[in-house]
């Protein structure tokens, strides 16, 4: 191979620098030429895959989506070939305060929810989606808070489910939107008092992020690629501190079955982040339509 | 799915601590063996899922209870992982003769996970640093640190005349700048030394709390008539920076601890006999029942490294030679301190004290001389080429 096997990832932390070296020095040592590039936001990400700045990416869910819908629109093919064990069958919930009296979603009416970045799948859209499909009509019914402004990193830092589940405590909200497994950590380091909440609301299950091939990838090469990441073992010492870096035991074949809850949410939500998704998908679109034209 | 193993938390939630419980319960399990938790806490099943992900376990919430099916996570982590020796150094293969240096900082006789950083120990070699005799060592001057404040009697008289104290302060400057350098030399090797060498690091950590006990005694002592210290001569100072300079373990032992601390010894003790008061006499005894040990250890390494590879002594002869030969055009020990000694163990200035000083400090040179042959014969040498040896010795003492 002349030119690497390369992937798109998103910065979303300086430790997103140290997992892709180490990725590349472990794929080196399988005789498989690897790089990466990295982009400061999914949209950016999203972009640059349909003009073929990379091989494949490594994207959020959301991401996914919005890749997937571009290419039917432009009638290509997408697909999601390999995925994290922690990334799938994932719940989010909506938290209120023990003594609130709030037990369902219905309890929320007149209430105020807060949640992550306006585009974050786990603690934004998918919870949304949970109280405008029970009927809720967002700002007229239920208050929004969202408790991060960044936009792009798909709610990947996890800074704003904290200040929300903070806010909650303080009495600023009557319920926080976050993933499962942030109710534990935030109950375990403290943000939320042990038994000072109680979880009105949990989603269905849903899955996460996974790695996104075009129909322009070298399908051999993609293969092997998944071949070698199915095959790293958590005993095995080289790879372990990646995976642990990455927040996995084992890589999984990628399934396409646990997005039903964002595609609706981006389809239907009422809500700001859904609509600025929905511009962007548009606009893409448009650009690369104009483009073959 | 056999009814199989069953843990109940009772009312104690994930984010209390259960999961200890679980663990537990799925550390019996097989790899694939499933476990019904049972609990009454609020929210257990979605913390319970979160957990399990988060783990490598599966979970399944089947009739109101969750169902963990044991993943291998757990067991991975530890696979390849290696012990890194033995406690007790007494047990066979206790001690690794070169110990990995991935086992790092961990406790000798600890379970090391594989895959850890290389830490660079440049002394890993057991033949190089070890003793048998280092825990015995080390528990002898554990159990003889004494405290300044209270083994010492500050208030005893000093009666002596002015330049006597004058004596005892110049030889108590010359013994500071000496412990500095004995300070300085195992400190600069302490951290080289790979940890696995639990004994060793102990051994020269404690020297180095003994040598800052005696800077601190001999400062005080100076500073109790007089509110300055001596003198600092180019000569003291270039035969000690040979020490400093010296980058090998065992050579610059053999000139600190076998030679130079040695000689120092005798010092101490001629200073404990014929020092003209008490506090000077005190220190010097306590201080040299401190200097006794650091020779032991340095003899007791040394003989074992000199017994597993023939070519140390020759080492040794030739960096006494060569120390010899970068002293030989400095003035070695200052005429200030050996005139010093002489009039501090004459105690006064009448001529056939100053003639009995002398004698004494005769008698120390000689003493000196005869430990260091005492100890070259013990690492090996012939009778004869240790006298030799001992004569090229520096002036300065050490
Ligand atoms: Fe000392």
């Amino acid at each position: 191979m002349t030119t690497p096997f390369t992937l798109g990832a998103v910065a979303y932390d300086p430790k997103v620098v140290t997992i892709w070296e180490g990725f590349k020095t472990w794929l080196e040592t399988q005789d498989f030429a690897f790089d990466f590039v990295l982009y400061s936001n999914y949209e950016r990400q999203v972009e640059g895959h349909f003009r073929g700045e990379y091989d494949v990416a490594w994207n959020s869910p959301l991401a996914w989506v919005q890749v997937r819908r571009i290419a039917e629109a432009l009638g290509r093919n997408a697909s999601g070939f390999c995925m994290r064990d922690t990334d799938c069958d994932l719940t989010s919930l909506l938290v209120a305060r023990s003594d609130s009296g709030i037990a369902s979603l219905q309890d929320l009416r007149g209430k105020t929810v807060g949640v992550g970045a306006p585009d974050s799948p786990q603690a934004t859209l998918i919870p949304l989606l949970a109280l405008q499909e029970a009927g809720l009509v967002l700002g007229e019914d239920v208050q929004v808070r969202v408790f991060d402004v960044l936009f792009g990193k798909h709610g990947d830092h996890v800074g704003g489910e904290r200040d929300a589940a903070r806010a909650l405590m303080a009495g600023e909200i009557d319920a926080a939107a976050m993933i499962d497994g942030n109710h534990l950590a935030f109950t375990a380091e403290g943000t939320l008092p042990s038994g000072a909440t109680t979880i009105a609301f949990q989603t269905p299950q849903y899955d996460h992020c996974i790695f996104t091939a075009l129909d322009d990838v070298d399908p051999v090469v993609c293969e092997r690629f998944t071949e070698l990441l199915l095959a790293q073992r958590y005993d095995d010492p080289i790879v372990r501190p990646l995976l642990d870096l990455e927040g996995l035991k084992q890589w999984k074949p990628g399934r396409l079955s646990g997005f039903a809850q964002l595609e609706r949410s981006v389809d239907d939500l009422s809500f700001s982040g859904a609509q600025t998704v929905r511009d962007f998908i548009a606009a893409t679109i448009a650009e690369h339509q104009d483009g073959t034209r | 799915m056999s009814a199989g193993a069953v843990v109940n938390l009772g009312t104690l939630g994930m984010d209390q601590g259960a999961h200890l419980l679980v663990k537990r319960a799925l550390r019996a399990l097989p790899t694939g063996g499933s476990l019904r938790v049972l609990g009454d806490a609020p929210a257990l099943q979605i913390h319970l899922g979160a957990w399990a992900r988060a783990q490598g376990h599966g979970c399944t919430a089947l009739a109101g209870a969750c169902v963990l099916t044991r993943g291998n996570a757990d067991q991975g982590r530890w696979h390849g992982a290696e012990r890194a020796g033995g406690v007790d150094p007494s047990q066979d293969n206790a001690v690794a003769a070169h110990p990995s240096s991935r086992w790092g900082l961990a406790a000798r006789g600890a379970k090391v996970e594989a895959g850890g950083p290389a830490f660079h120990f440049p002394l890993s070699d057991k033949d190089v640093v070890w003793t048998d005799d280092a825990a015995r060592i080390y528990a002898q001057a554990a159990a003889a640190q004494w405290d300044p404040a209270v083994a010492i009697d500050w208030q005893a008289e000093i009666a002596h005349p002015e330049e006597i104290e004058d004596a005892v302060v110049q030889v108590m400057t010359y013994l500071i700048e000496n412990e500095v350098a004995a300070l300085m030399v195992p400190s600069r090797f302490l951290t080289q030394v790979h940890p696995h060498f639990r004994e060793i690091l102990q051994v020269l950590a404690i020297q180095a709390a003994d040598e800052a006990r005696h800077i601190e005694v001999f400062t005080r002592r100076a500073k109790l008539r007089r509110p300055e210290l001596g003198l600092s001569t180019t000569g003291g100072q270039v035969s000690l920076k040979t020490l400093l300079d010296e980058p090998d373990f065992a050579m610059a032992t053999f000139l600190l601890s076998v030679l130079g601390e040695g000689s120092f010894l005798e010092l101490l003790r001629f200073l404990h006999r014929h020092a003209p008061d008490p506090i000077t006499r005190q220190v010097a005894k306590l201080s040299a029942q401190d200097e006794a040990r650091h020779v032991a250890f340095g003899m007791a390494h040394l003989c074992r490294h000199a017994s597993l590879d023939p070519s140390l002594t020759g080492r040794f002869a030739q960096a006494v030679q060569r120390r010899h030969a970068e002293l030989q055009h400095s003035a070695g020990l200052n005429e200030e301190v050996f005139d010093a000694l002489i009039l501090l163990a004459a105690g006064s200035w009448e001529p056939a004290d100053i003639a009995m000083g002398w004698e004494r400090v005769q008698e120390l040179k000689a003493s000196m001389d005869h430990g260091r042959q005492v100890r070259l014969r013990r690492l090996g040498f012939e009778p004869e080429r240790a006298a030799e040896l001992s004569a090229l010795h520096t002036r300065n003492f050490m």
